[in-house]
């Protein structure tokens, strides 16, 4: 019963749990409401399911491997560690997923206007790349010290041929960058659809992006079944705002042998308050429009956050995350930006994979678990991303000059 | 009725608010800002407690909130300010607050100090009615309106449920986007308010964009009351004398809405 309700929300309401909801301004409430509505045609229409599983093969390159990751295995001394390669998928990580999903729906909409946020830049080129392939106009709004740490990504939205606005307010990552670009939204509702990025914001949005991304899981489960004939004991995956952990566990939800765990950012330590780890140090509170963990003080204001990569910085987290940690199917962790250098060398060492600096985060976690564990065990890692748009930061991270 | 209800009795009356971001650029300037709009002729006032996100703002208003912010000014401070306020001046009280400041003061406690310190009524705009349940239920016990909002993309449906819901008046937002002064008003002002009168009788006043005498006199024609935030907080900004400098415009802003 317990998993039939896990594997059943939201309500109808948006909610898991206490958890989720529409704490929106009343001018997007219909766009909310005629976006739902939308989704849940298109998810009963054949030829629209039919199209987006052409372009996910095509476009994307699905399905993405599973990879037995020998040489690491053997040099942590334990569980066996398969890595989910996200990272072979088309831009370079996950976010392609949920953009091709939504981008045919905002066609579906009739809407020829796009706006997105970005942090690392990964879903603000995913957006760019498939506002390109579907003819769409698109904006992408990105904080300024974001923008600095990841120009590759930055030159390669503007040679998709989509326009990025700086955001120079707040923070200027990506927290800022979605309060900009829902105040686009409402200022253009009427033409634009807002591709939001991840499992967060108000309902319909940790849903739908939870299920564009599911995709993930759904081939995972099914290549470790026939790799090692049986499921994974562990699945890790990194979590800002959690697409790519979420897609990785909605479809094991109801396979309780798996354990569920989601790494987070650490950034300098948590007692340095420094980081973005919304569910291991954060508190209950609504932000862009869903009640979820995140990080506040005392009187409710959002906190400043810290990571050494752009895509964990974000001080909210999906509100799916948060009702898996309270209800105990999923546990979190959080990992510093130093474990993260760790790991990211080490699977580049290792396994001749350069990851990106978010799924590093889980790498680390997971070669840590591995010693711990006996060989008999399996760990599935999410690679959701890979590595090249984080050379500039690692290297100066590393004292490396260019 | 309600303070704030009590402001619609009288017949062709046109309501006159004002918002000012509490602590902005101090609690001094609040504290002398708001007597003298209401000396300028103001109905209500509308106290913003700021947050570092306000996704419903435009410039003018986030520069408010996070200077107040740098300034220190918490909601329990916001609360403190409209104590005193209350004793100042003889008009009711609304706060202006996104929803996460309220939920972590804790929803009752906050009900309670606010209506402890002359608080009329609460306006949120990133809760619509769905969420709202809750608050509406302690804000009555507490004897609060709880304002909620329409905008022009409100459907028929919506527009039954705002209205429904809603306590003390409706606060109908008059263009898609986000607050700040504008140099027109949509062309489709006047259609989207007639299509929320066909649907309800509640008192309705229009905030968002409005910045001129000639833009409230428009809008006071088919609503009973009209909301000024941005063009006040440009004004607290920029002018050596904020006080006089919102009561003379406060004032102009009142004589085009008043019958001749």
């Amino acid at each position: 019963m317990a998993d039939k309700i896990l594997a059943q929300l939201p309500d109808d309401l948006g909610h898991f749990g206490q958890f989720g909801g529409r704490f929106a301004p009343e001018t997007l409430m219909s766009a909310l409401e005629d976006l739902e509505k939308s989704y849940r045609e298109a998810q009963q229409d054949a030829v629209f399911q039919q199209r987006l599983a052409e372009l996910l093969r095509d476009f994307v390159g699905r399905p993405t491997p599973l990879y037995f990751a020998a040489k690491l295995t053997k040099y942590c001394d334990g569980a066996r560690i398969y890595l989910k390669r996200e990272d072979l998928a088309h831009t370079g990580a996950h976010k392609i997923n949920n953009t091709v999903g939504q981008g045919l729906l905002a066609e579906r909409m009739g809407k020829t206007r796009v706006v997105a946020e970005t942090g690392a830049g990964q879903h603000g080129v995913a957006t760019a790349a498939v506002c390109a392939m579907l003819g769409q106009e698109c904006v992408v709004y990105m904080g300024e010290e974001d923008i600095n740490r990841q120009s590759l990504n930055v030159f390669r939205m503007r040679l998709l041929g989509a326009e990025v606005r700086p955001v120079s307010s707040g923070s200027r990552t990506l927290k800022d960058a979605i309060n900009e670009a829902i105040r686009d939204w409402v200022t253009n509702v009427d033409s634009t659809h807002y591709l939001l990025g991840s499992v967060v914001g108000p309902h319909p949005y940790p849903m739908m992006v939870r299920n564009f991304q599911a995709v993930i899981g759904r081939e995972a489960r099914q290549q470790t079944i026939e790799s090692t004939g049986r499921l994974p004991d562990y699945a890790i995956a990194c979590v800002g705002g959690g697409s790519n952990a979420m897609g990785l566990f909605h479809p094991m939800a109801s396979d309780h042998e798996v354990k569920l765990i989601g790494v987070e950012a650490a950034g300098l330590g948590l007692d340095t308050g420094k980081h973005g780890a919304s569910l291991t140090a954060g508190s209950i509170g609504v932000l862009h429009g869903t009640k979820s963990y995140i990080l506040q003080d005392e009187a409710g204001q959002i906190r400043q956050t810290h990571s050494i990569s752009a895509g964990l910085d974000y001080p909210g987290v999906g509100p799916e995350h948060s009702y898996y940690k309270e209800s105990g199917r999923a546990s979190y962790v959080a990992v510093t930006d130093d474990e993260a250098l760790e790991g990211f060398q080490l699977l580049s060492q290792q396994e001749g994979i350069i990851p990106a600096l978010e799924p590093a985060h889980a790498i680390y976690y997971a070669a840590t678990l591995a010693r711990q564990l006996s060989k008999d065990h399996t760990i599935l890692v999410n690679l959701s991303g890979r590595g090249d748009k984080d050379m500039n930061i690692v290297a100066e991270a590393l004292r490396v000059q260019l | 009725m309600s303070r704030i209800g009590a402001i619609f009795a009288t017949p062709q009356h046109k309501a006159l608010i004002a918002y000012v971001t509490v602590g902005y650029p101090s609690i001094e300037a609040t504290l002398q800002v708001v007597p003298a709009l209401v000396e300028g002729g103001c109905d209500m006032i509308e106290l913003g407690i700021p947050f570092s996100d306000p996704l419903s703002d435009g410039t003018t208003i986030q520069r408010a909130s996070h200077g107040a912010l740098q300034q220190g000014v918490t909601p329990k401070l916001c609360i403190e300010v409209a104590h005193k306020l209350h004793q100042m001046v003889d008009v009711p009280l609304i706060f202006m607050s996104y929803f996460n400041p309220l939920l972590r003061y804790g929803l009752e406690a906050f009900c309670a100090a606010s209506s402890e310190g002359g608080i009329d009524g609460i306006i949120i705009p990133d809760l619509p009615p769905e969420e709202g349940v809750e608050l509406e239920r302690l804000t009555e016990r507490y004897q609060l309106d709880l304002i909620y909002l329409i905008t022009p993309t409100s459907t028929e449906e919506r527009l039954r449920l705002v209205a429904a819901r809603s306590r003390g008046f409706i606060y109908a937002v008059s263009l898609r986007g986000i607050t700040g002064a504008r140099e027109t008003l949509p062309a489709d002002l006047e259609s989207f308010l007639a299509r929320v009168r066909d649907i309800t009788s509640q008192p309705l006043c229009v905030g968002f964009g409005i910045a001129t005498p000639e833009q409230a006199r428009r809008v006071v024609n088919m609503a009973d009351g009209i909301i000024i935030g941005s063009r006040i907080m440009e004004i607290v900004e920029n002018s050596p004398q904020p006080a006089s400098s919102a009561q003379a415009f406060i004032e102009q802003i009142k004589n085009a809405i008043s019958p001749h």
